[in-house]
């Protein structure tokens, strides 16, 4: 077994046990990078110089006896959207092809206080928006499970990065779903933590209030591990809470019994594959057997949740994406004549016709005479939805639900049909509207494809979600991803 | 026919709150091009604004001193627009509902303290934008982003003035407050006021407003005036022409006297307003509600009203005194101290100590200059112990060091000598000595007597008391 096969909990216990170093670890992920990322394809850039630097760091505090904590020495891939200093931050768009932030988010800054390896900048959608990574300026992330599938997305990269063994663990963010959908696709763990719980500084922003950074992983204890590292006030960022966060590794129990799960008849229904449906219904069951007690729910705001949600994010993104000008950083169109047909050219140029949609989508929906309508009436529905979860959870103590309505589809089958593009994102959208938590967990396969199940719990009960993956670990023996052969 | 001007105004006005409002970047004017500048303030990819407390803080005392209500649940708005000095294409402002609404100010519009009660619609919070740089050495432009979230408040007026010189009182109110309060700087010339200024004419008699055309760049206490007079000429003239106003924006430019059409209402431009969701609402408990409050201290207009109406000081010793809070404070302990005339501390006040202030660039706070010295000295002169001229000599000393009056004068021997008996001599000695003078004062010429008093104060080395001098002079010639 190499090293790049293990869990960071795996490699943290070799390395306080000396059995080897920090920069074998960054070296054999960096090998496993060097077999199959040209067939990959996660990474926009990649970082292996400095990698091995806080590597290097890492073994000499090991070797002067100094305590390390549960990520040192852990490489991790950072998706492209989160600010990393004098590191290229594409967003995966060539608006941003050549910048280099000068500071780092506030995720990366507590990791550089954690002594991790960041491996590079992930893939993804252009500045988050798509569901399959093909809308990325730069490149087509692949599914290392099937090589002709899409990874999902818009956190892509950094889904396929762990899933391939090209990264132990990673960050990716969530608007929509970005990180269950693709967890879901590529056979991994990904948690989208409860809004506010992470600093979004440092995040470039897709829709401010419904953007969250959350961590990736194929063991709940390395998903519960890079939570608890990342989550926390944070000054620089007004939406987080200030709260007291428990050590979620530590709380690890696996206890399920009397847990009340409730399964909403909605995330069950004609636009979802029935073997998606049967395998997380099976998976259930695996964990009624356990000792859960599964109800049945409804959720009927769900229908209205896609619409709402392309009205809210898109009117955010409208107006968090006029800064990309051609002033200040970032591409310029090279002839233009006066500073409006600069903007344009440099606009027209710079952003791919996703981005552009969602643009004008987000333009449309706030301008005089269509505000209420529109963004008022989604704002509505966004405080109906929230109160309708809030009325499920008296009854039950987690929902689950499939994340992904299908297994990882074909590269270019969904592309040219942005409605069908939209719809991969339907049993992950209710849950940033609501600004709850939901963490994706592979529950099976079909036809090789991994299927991923959701948990969707209150605001803040991440400690909950993590325990209820943590059983269905343990019911699995322990194991839920494989890194497939590439 | 005759016209009404009818105007409101949109100041701006600059905090002078130590960091800037969304980030902890330095709030100062004139540093280096691009020195105060953090991610957010070049609108940095993935920067997030955090409200500094201090602007909210400083905008509700402005709304108390207004007789704003305030509204203690409100939120951040972007206003959404594309300028290179504005890095994030958005103005985070606040939209529907402003910090403080609804108050009045009641401005002073002539001598005899007549005001004028013009309406304050809303006082919001809002940030800078930056600044455009041109050059001759480079052809396009360049942009200086230090100005970038410096907190603004935005006082919007009710159409309420009607004319020009009513719009310059009311200016000069919202001045004289921002100062008393502390909270601005008040620099025109750095730009720390701007003014929008919203003009429209109608008939007189008339209660139907004409289409209001709206003025940019006012940038003056009185450009403001010009440039009202100029808009309502330009209106009049179109519609005594049988022309008919359209709604514009227009730049004033002041250097030439006129201004020009910006933009008309068909190009007005759709802000895309919504709510910053960067923010989260700003929520502004009694409790400090009730500590602003209590900080608002009595305003210059009513000061400066009471001065005139309790002390019989007239309009412009008034005025100077409330134009800075130190100063009218200092005035005050002065008059408390009942030693002395009102008149007379302003006149020394305004006057002498005024002028030695400014030829060292220093103000009240850095002198020795107690109220019970500076009265002390007047209340000599008010008895006749030392001349007006001694007192200058007197003020010279005791404003830099810890002396009193008295020591100054029997130091100096400044007394001054109104003892009959000791200057009878010296009266009769110039009597002697100037025949001439005194044959012309005889023959009716009044102003030789100014020559001999000037003589005798000679002889008394400055000590004599002119006014008993001029007595004995008029009684020895009698």
């Amino acid at each position: 077994m190499s090293l790049y096969q293990l869990t960071a909990k795996e490699l943290h216990e070799k390395l306080h046990r000396k059995e080897c170093s920090a920069t074998e670890i960054t070296e054999s992920v960096f090998g496993r990078i060097d077999a199959c990322e040209e067939r990959v394809g996660a990474y926009v850039t990649l970082d292996r110089e400095n990698a091995l630097a806080a590597a290097e760091a890492v073994d000499k505090k090991i070797a002067a006896g100094e305590e390390i904590g549960p990520l040192a020495g852990i490489p991790v891939a950072v998706k492209d959207n989160i600010c990393t200093k004098d590191v290229l931050t594409t967003c995966s768009s060539r608006m941003l092809y050549n910048f280099k932030p000068p500071y780092n988010a506030t995720v990366v800054e507590r990791l550089l206080g954690a002594d991790f390896v960041m491996t590079g900048k992930a893939n993804m959608d252009e500045f988050a928006m798509g569901s399959s990574c093909e809308t990325s300026y730069f490149k087509k992330t692949r599914n290392p499970h099937d090589l002709s599938r899409v990874p999902g997305g818009s956190s892509g990269g950094s889904a396929a990065a762990v899933a391939a063994g090209e990264a132990v663990l990673s960050l990716g963010s969530d608007t929509g779903g970005s990180i269950r959908q693709p967890a879901s696709l590529c056979g991994v763990i990904g948690l989208k933590p409860t809004y506010g719980s992470v600093s979004r500084y440092g995040l470039v922003a897709f829709a401010s209030s419904l953007d969250q950074i959350g961590p990736f992983g194929r063991c709940v204890e390395d998903v519960a591990a890079l939570y608890g590292a990342i989550c926390g006030k944070d000054p620089m960022d007004a939406t987080t809470a200030r709260r007291d966060y428990p050590d979620f590794t530590a709380a690890l129990r696996g206890e399920v019994k009397g847990l009340r799960i409730g399964i909403p008849k909605e995330y069950f229904g004609p636009g979802v594959d029935p073997q998606v449906k049967e395998t997380v219904h099976a998976a259930l069951r695996e964990l009624e057997g356990a000792g859960a007690v599964l109800k049945e729910i409804s959720l009927p705001g769900t229908d209205y949740a896609l619409s709402a949600y392309y009205i809210i994010s898109s009117a955010e993104a409208s107006s968090n994406l006029a800064r990309f000008d051609g002033v200040k950083y970032g591409y310029r169109a090279e002839e233009y004549d006066g500073l409006t047909d600069m903007y344009e050219k440099t606009r027209s140029q710079g952003f791919g016709d996703e981005v552009k949609r969602r643009i004008m989508l987000g333009t449309f929906v706030l301008s005089s005479g269509y505000y209420d309508a529109y963004y008022n009436k989604a704002k509505l529905f966004q405080k109906s939805l929230r109160a309708e979860f809030a009325a499920a959870f008296e009854d039950c103590d987690l929902i689950a639900t499939p994340a992904s309505p299908t297994t990882a589809f074909k590269l270019g089958e969904n592309i040219g049909d942005p409605l069908k593009m939209y719809a991969a994102d339907v049993c992950t959208i209710a849950v940033n509207i609501a600004g709850l938590p939901g963490l994706s967990l592979p529950c099976g396969a079909v036809q090789g494809l991994p299927v991923g199940m959701q948990f969707i719990g209150p605001r803040f009960s991440e400690e909950r979600l993590f325990d209820a993956a943590y059983a269905f670990q343990t019911i699995r023996g322990g194991k839920l991803c494989d890194i497939p052969n590439l | 026919m005759n016209y009404t001007t009818v105007i409101g105004l949109e100041v701006h006005a600059e905090l002078s709150t130590r960091t800037k409002i969304y980030c902890s970047c330095k709030n100062s004017f004139g540093s280096e091009v691009n020195s105060n500048c953090c991610p957010n303030c070049t609108g940095m990819p993935g920067s997030l604004p955090t409200l500094n407390e201090k602007v909210v803080e400083y905008a509700i005392r402005m709304g108390y001193a207004t007789h704003c209500t305030i509204n203690p649940v409100c939120k951040a708005d972007r206003k959404n627009y594309f300028y290179p000095d504005l890095p994030k294409a958005y103005q985070i402002s606040q939209f529907d509902i402003p910090l403080c609404e609804h108050g009045f100010v009641d401005a002073i519009v002539d001598e005899e303290g007549n005001t004028k009660r013009v309406g304050v619609t809303r006082i919001h919070i809002e940030e800078d934008a930056g600044k455009l740089i041109h050059s001759e050495s480079f052809s396009g432009s360049l942009v200086d982003l230090n100005r970038c979230g410096v907190p603004l408040i935005e006082i919007v007026s009710e159409p309420d003035m009607r004319s020009a010189h009513e719009a310059k009182a009311y200016l000069d109110a919202i001045r004289a407050i921002l100062q008393y309060l502390d909270i601005s700087d008040c620099k025109m010339q750095e730009g720390s006021i701007r003014c929008d200024v919203n003009v429209s004419v109608m008939p007189e008699g008339s209660t139907e407003f004409g289409t209001r055309c709206e003025m940019k760049n006012v940038n003056g206490f009185s450009a403001v005036e010009r440039a009202i007079e100029y808009e309502a000429r330009r209106q009049i003239e179109i519609l005594e022409a049988g022309g008919t106003i359209s709604q514009e924006t227009r730049r004033w430019d002041d250097l030439a006297g006129k201004n020009f059409l910006l933009r008309s209402k068909e190009d007005a431009q759709d802000y895309r307003y919504f709510p910053e969701p960067d923010l989260g609402t700003i929520v502004v408990e009694e409790e400090l509600l009730e500590q602003l409050k209590a900080t608002i201290p009595e305003l210059p207009g009513a000061k400066l009203l009471r001065y005139m109406k309790e002390t019989g000081l007239p309009f412009f010793d008034a005025n100077l005194l409330c134009e800075n809070l130190d100063k009218a404070d200092y005035f005050e302990r002065c008059l408390a101290l009942g030693k002395c005339q009102p008149k007379a501390i302003t006149n020394w006040l305004l006057g002498d100590v005024s002028r030695i202030l400014n030829e060292k660039n220093k103000t009240l706070a850095d002198t020795s200059l107690t109220p019970e010295k500076l009265c002390g000295m007047i209340a000599l002169i008010e008895s006749g112990t030392i001349s007006n001229t001694a007192g200058k000599t007197v003020l010279e000393e005791i404003i830099w060091s810890d002396k009193t009056p008295d020591q100054v004068v029997k130091e100096k021997g400044l007394a001054q000598i109104s003892d009959t008996s000791a200057l009878e001599a010296i009266v009769q000695a110039v009597i002697a000595a100037n025949e001439k003078v005194v044959a012309d004062y005889r023959g009716g010429k009044t102003n030789a007597l100014g020559f001999l008093v000037g003589q005798c104060m000679r002889q008394s080395k400055g000590q004599g008391n002119p006014a008993v001098i001029r007595e004995l002079l008029e009684k020895a010639q009698g």
